[in-house]
């Protein structure tokens, strides 16, 4: 049976019946548009229950005690299951990180503008080259060649500000939103 | 409109040549000749293929927050309702879409069963439809066990020991189900992976269940053969508008029931953690499984109950040669017709049982449907095919349509 000659046999009595095409083609292009929308929303609905639900985006905060923090020490905490790393700073570390002119940095940014009280340091502990856990916190860590962090991955070396000086990773270690709740705690996130 | 005009050209035409990807849409889904007076019982195949389209993507992004472990099951369930993004909504439409399913599918397997669908040519079609059938219904019974509520717990344990029935090996067959001796952790992972990969088995016979209707196109309501492109309409734009159309009326329905009354076919025993120490007052399966669990309990006896319930099922493998009458549509069998609407009525009345305790009256009305359940399959089918008289049948569908036509036309007349 040939599929193409009543196909054509189709046209032609749309032709000879007079067919509205303009009434054809505004429910056309309604229907599609309509069933493009729903489609799309529904669409939405279900692709956003993979973003973050209610139970994770309620652990977004944690509150940490510096108290115990010896002056040198640091100390990792979580939060959003990343590592968090907070230094407590000798004066030689801040002089150190200070004594930097800015135009030499890859990712310029002052050591003032990364701290809110200069002995304390809190940056998010994820190398920004590829997402490893960047060495320096335990005692006898590899520290790399500026005193702060070293990551093993790709070998990128960080400062006592946490900025990258050294190796591929292409900017500073992030300074997490923060706030010092009291003299000796710090509310992350 | 034609392929030789429209010489498939550029991209398509270069891809094409390689990977007939686009003839095959063609004559699958544009120009298939399909029969001009397909009702609208002919929506039901392709709103089952929507709704396992539907609960496959529902299913995997559930996958994605379901944790399947005894003690975990039941609250990460209650988490995907309350914490998820949209679980709620991702949650009751998986819930309802298997009662839409088994509907959708019901409704198939009757309008086959009345019209004749599945006779000569297309017996393997109807053997892959009932393969389906009990793919679902598998992969139902273990997705029902997933959220680990007194339902799931006590349905998979009752479902399970149907298998002790067989003698001699029974007990090693349900020890071997649960990995274990009694439905615990074992028995949900493996229930978890198996109602994950049975989908993708129903979509694997789905295609070979399309190939086989393709082979001779879809039967119609006059259960007479296409004889010439007469009878015909290309599928697109005349079936998809018509699948399209009846898509809305079905979403319509299945959303109404997913935003209005998302428990209303479930079980609220099932929103109670599952505990191994008790045992709900009234356990029912979902109500699909209501005529089978009818006939299950209108045996007296444990082994042949279940029998007859597997063999419920099992009968529709052998329908194409129970029923060999050469009149497809049961328009043109008075009696079939008649035995036909009162199996439907007996499949109704058997799942109304089937949802009322074991006791009484109840019991004796489920051993008369079961009773005439198998009959009609294995004496009134048989029967019939030898000694019932066809009424006239058409001698070709545009000639039924047509007359039709006259007719009606001719009656209008008349009222003026």
């Amino acid at each position: 049976m040939d599929k193409k000659s009543l196909n054509d046999k189709l046209v032609e009595s749309d032709k000879t019946q007079k067919v509205d095409s303009e009434r054809r083609d505004f429910l056309f292009m309604t229907t599609t548009g309509l069933a493009l929308a729903g489609g799309a929303m529904a669409a939405w609905s279900m692709i956003d229950t993979m973003n973050p639900a209610k139970d994770v985006l309620a652990l977004s905060s944690t509150e940490v005690d510096l108290s115990p923090i010896e002056s040198g020490q640091s100390l990792t905490v979580m939060w959003r299951g990343k590592p968090i790393f907070i230094r407590h700073r000798t004066k030689d570390e801040i002089k150190q990180a200070r004594n930097v002119l800015v135009d030499d940095l890859t990712h310029k940014s002052l050591d003032e503008e990364r701290v809110k009280k200069p002995e304390w340091l809190v940056v998010v502990g994820v190398c920004t080259h590829l997402g490893c856990v960047p060495l320096g916190q335990k005692v006898g860590d590899e520290k790399g060649e500026f005193g702060g962090w070293f990551c093993p991955c790709h070998g990128s070396h960080y400062d006592t500000s946490g900025r990258i000086r050294k190796g591929p990773a292409p900017l500073n270690l992030d300074v997490p939103p923060y706030e010092f709740v009291s003299d000796e705690i710090i509310k992350i996130g | 409109m034609s392929t030789e005009k429209n010489e498939l050209k550029g991209v398509t035409g270069w891809i094409d040549k390689r990977l007939p990807v686009f003839t095959f849409i063609n004559h699958n889904l544009r120009d298939y000749p399909t029969p001009k007076n397909l009702s609208y019982f002919w929506n039901f195949g392709s709103l089952a293929g929507v709704t396992l389209v539907i609960m496959i993507v529902t299913g995997i992004l559930l996958a994605m927050q379901y944790t399947a472990n005894a003690d975990l099951a039941f609250d990460s369930v209650e988490r995907i309702m309350r914490d998820v993004n949209n679980g709620w909504l991702l949650r009751y439409i998986h819930m309802n879409g298997a009662s839409m399913f088994f509907i959708v599918v019901y409704i198939h397997i009757f309008r086959g069963l009345y019209y004749g669908s599945f006779k000569a040519p297309r017996e393997i079609l109807w053997i892959l439809g009932v393969l389906i059938l009990l793919l679902m219904m598998a992969t139902a019974f273990m997705g029902y066990v997933l959220p680990w509520g007194q339902m799931s717990f006590w349905g998979a344990t009752v479902i399970t020991n149907l298998f002790s029935a067989f003698p001699v090996i029974g007990d090693y067959i349900v020890t071997f189900l649960w990995g274990g001796f009694s439905v615990d952790n074992p028995t949900l992972t493996r229930f978890f992976v198996l109602h994950y990969l049975m989908p993708f088995l129903i979509v694997g016979v789905v295609a070979l269940h399309i190939v086989a209707l393709h082979q001779f196109g879809s039967n119609n309501p006059l259960g007479i053969d296409v004889k010439s492109e007469g009878d015909t309409i290309p599928f697109h734009p005349y079936y998809t508008v018509k699948d399209y159309f009846g898509l809305g009326v079905f979403l319509i329905i299945f959303f109404g029931l997913v935003f209005f009354a998302p428990n209303f076919l479930g079980h609220p025993d099932n929103y109670i953690p599952a505990d191994p120490l008790v045992t709900p007052a009234h356990i029912v399966p979902e109500w699909y499984f209501l005529p089978f669990y009818a006939i299950l309990r209108a045996v007296p006896d444990k082994l042949m109950g279940v029998i007859l319930m597997f063999a419920a099922v099992m009968v529709l493998f052998v329908l194409p040669w129970l029923d060999t009458h050469k009149t497809r549509s049961a328009q043109f069998r008075p009696y079939y017709k008649q035995f036909f609407w009162l199996f439907f009525i007996d499949c109704l009345i058997l799942g109304w049982v089937g949802s009322m305790p074991a006791e009484g009256i109840y019991v004796l009305i489920s051993r008369i449907a079961t009773g005439y359940y198998f009959l009609f399959f294995l004496v009134i089918l048989p029967i019939l095919s030898r000694y019932e008289n066809t009424r006239t049948i058409p001698t070709s569908i545009a000639a039924s349509v047509l007359s039709d036509k006259f007719v009606n036309e001719k009656t209008s007349t008349e009222n003026i």
